[in-house]
């Protein structure tokens, strides 16, 4: 690598800079080694599926490929919104994403401000220990739980209803009902999982404050209301963009577990219907289209959120 | 001193009340499957097990425990959960370790190819033909290599390393150490708490994987514990393997789904209780730092 003295000097400025970055990563070529693998990962495995995802503009044809395949143009979107099964499942994905950011977007921070409120530190832990452990479980496994708590001659909570006098209901085996087991799923695996963040942010918060608060009279509520909440909200911002951003991912695995012949049709999301459609029926340049417009509301979501909280609490993600 | 006044007192007794509640749904259902499983067919089908076995039997974990292909499935995501957790953590810490250092120009440029990918993410689809296309699919190496660094994971491990003073590595390097031997003997060791948590992180993710053996594997002889179980659970006529000397009567395929369940998620729920804290302190780095 060493140049000699009249080499470097016929070299242009940007030459001999170029040449001086060079060298430095020379001297340091192991420590850029060994990232090599890692950044092949990305570029292999994330990169160019992204890429990839341009079949969503063509009539892929597996014999052809990528590079032979005819291109389209937005012809699969036209498709798709023509499509009779595309409202209803879109409509079925956005029930299931609103009744999540509804119901368990909140709970956690609820559950949080209460547990945080437990003076007994021992009885505290146990709290803790019992409410994270659902979400260690597969959602495999909860559907085999649900299975169990659900099923309608001797399910628990069909018991429970036969107790009270009411009817017993079929809970996986009606439309009415799965979106209901799916968000109540999705709550009684999380729920606890997510205080974790707000209880650190909770403790994270200076104790004088409290005292101080004390002193100029301010009960409990006024204390939580004054001072524990407006301290949540950069998190609470900060996870609400995050989710917002992932809005329509509510995941695959968490709703077909769930389905069966019986329900359906309602509660055939994004993800199912591509998977079905796109990988079974092998509908690919399709199903592209539908998974791409998935993550472009994801993304508009963000902006439009992130923008939003900005002028409204100065909080954001960028 | 703080004088505790009437309505606080009772807030508090139904606050902790209220609690209890919370704790015992979370934790009722799980009892219940427990119950089930041990319960004959008679009483699961009559509706008499709630939170205890009714006419205490063995019979459904019989037949589990006599069913050779839930071992297969079991074994395989036991090696998934080993091997592909050792390659998951030094994936990860190998490129954690050089972008940690001050002296990697570019690095800023690395982390936000890294970064970019969680929120960009590819469709089902392309990931499929390109995986198709490298050979990958009906193989075990899925299960491994497209996830063998999660993004989130890296950042967190990237700034645990960013904590180790520079002057131990300096002065290690002075000692005549390779960046490899500086890694291996000087950084990991003193990682181990990132480490550890870490590597539950992927070993949990490894016994739980569904979806991407759903996706890119078709033959049964490499489905992972998981899906072996969704096609128990979701099989109303599992009594056909009749090949088990067992007496048929007395069992009920709701029985042995939950048998299965317990079986299957019985590793999580014993390693629990130790491996709790990792979790919740790795949590909690990761979102102090993003």
């Amino acid at each position: 690598m060493a140049l000699t003295g009249t080499q470097s000097q016929t070299m242009t400025k940007a030459n001999t800079k170029e040449v001086s970055i060079l060298r430095y990563i020379w001297k340091m070529r192991t420590l850029y080694w060994m990232s090599v693998p890692g950044i092949l990962y990305f570029l292999v495995f994330k990169y160019i599926p992204l890429g990839g995802s341009v079949i969503a503009f063509q009539d892929y044809n597996i014999f052809k490929g990528f590079w032979g395949s005819e291109w389209v143009g937005l012809d699969n979107y036209v498709k798709m919104v023509q499509y009779d099964e595309f409202l209803p499942i879109l409509k079925n994905t956005l029930m299931i994403a609103g009744f999540d950011l509804l119901f368990a977007f909140p709970a956690p921070i609820i559950i949080a401000l209460l547990l945080n409120e437990v003076r007994s530190m021992m009885y505290k832990r146990v709290l803790q220990t019992v409410v994270y452990m659902p979400h260690f479980l597969s959602w495999v496994i909860i559907s085999g739980i649900a299975l169990a708590l659900l099923s309608q001659e001797h399910g628990l909570i069909n018991h429970g209803l036969a107790a009270l006098g009411l009817d017993r209901l079929f809970f996986l085996g009606e439309e009415q009902y799965v979106k209901g087991v799916i968000v109540g799923a999705g709550l009684w695996r999380d729920t606890g999982w997510g205080t974790i963040i707000y209880l650190a942010a909770i403790t994270g918060i200076n104790p004088d404050l409290y005292e101080a608060a004390e002193m100029d009279g301010a009960n409990r509520w006024r204390q939580t209301t004054a001072i524990t909440l407006p301290a949540l909200l950069p998190t609470i911002t900060i996870l609400f963009l995050m989710q917002i951003g992932h809005f329509l991912d509510f995941g695959f695995e968490r709703v077909f577990v769930f389905l069966n012949s019986l329900n359906q049709a309602s509660g055939d999301t994004l993800d199912t219907y591509i998977y079905r459609v796109g990988l079974l029926q092998q509908q690919y340049s399709y199903t592209t289209a539908i998974g791409l417009f998935k993550s472009l509301v994801g993304l508009i979501l963000l902006l439009l959120g992130n923008t939003l909280s900005k002028k409204a609490t100065g909080e954001g993600l960028f | 001193m703080r004088t505790t006044s009437m309505s606080r007192k009772i807030f508090l007794v139904c606050n902790g009340l209220l609690m209890g509640a919370i704790a015992l749904i979370a934790f009722m259902p799980l009892l219940n499957v427990f119950a089930q499983s041990l319960s004959s067919a008679k009483a699961i089908e009559g509706g008499h097990v709630f939170f205890w076995p009714v006419q205490f039997t063995m019979i459904s974990y019989d037949y589990v425990i006599h069913n050779h292909t839930i071992w297969r499935a079991f074994a395989i995501t036991i090696f998934l959960a080993v091997f592909g957790t050792a390659f998951n953590l030094l994936a990860t810490s190998s490129l954690a370790y050089p972008l940690s250092r001050k002296e990697y120009k570019g690095a800023t440029f690395i982390l936000l190819l890294v970064l970019l990918t969680m929120i960009f993410q590819a469709p089902l689809i392309p990931n499929y033909l390109w995986l198709k296309q490298l050979g990958l699919l009906n193989t075990l190496w899925v299960l491994v290599l497209p996830g063998a660094i999660s993004a989130f994971n890296f950042f967190v491990t990237r700034s645990f390393f960013q904590q180790i003073p520079p002057e131990l590595i300096d002065s290690a390097r002075i000692d005549g150490c390779g960046e490899q031997r500086i890694l291996w003997n000087i950084v990991l060791p003193l990682s181990k708490p990132v480490l550890a948590t870490m590597g539950l992180f992927y070993a949990v993710g490894h016994w739980n994987s569904y979806m991407a053996a759903i996706f890119y594997i078709n033959n049964r002889a490499l489905y992972p514990l998981q899906v072996k179980v969704q096609e128990i659970i979701s099989n109303a006529n599992i009594m056909t393997d009749a090949s088990l000397l067992i007496d048929m009567n007395n069992i009920t395929p709701d029985g042995i789904k939950m048998a299965v369940v317990v079986v299957s998620s019985l590793p999580i729920i014993i390693m629990y209780p130790f491996l709790q804290k990792y979790f919740v302190k790795g949590l909690m780095i990761g979102s102090i730092k993003s």
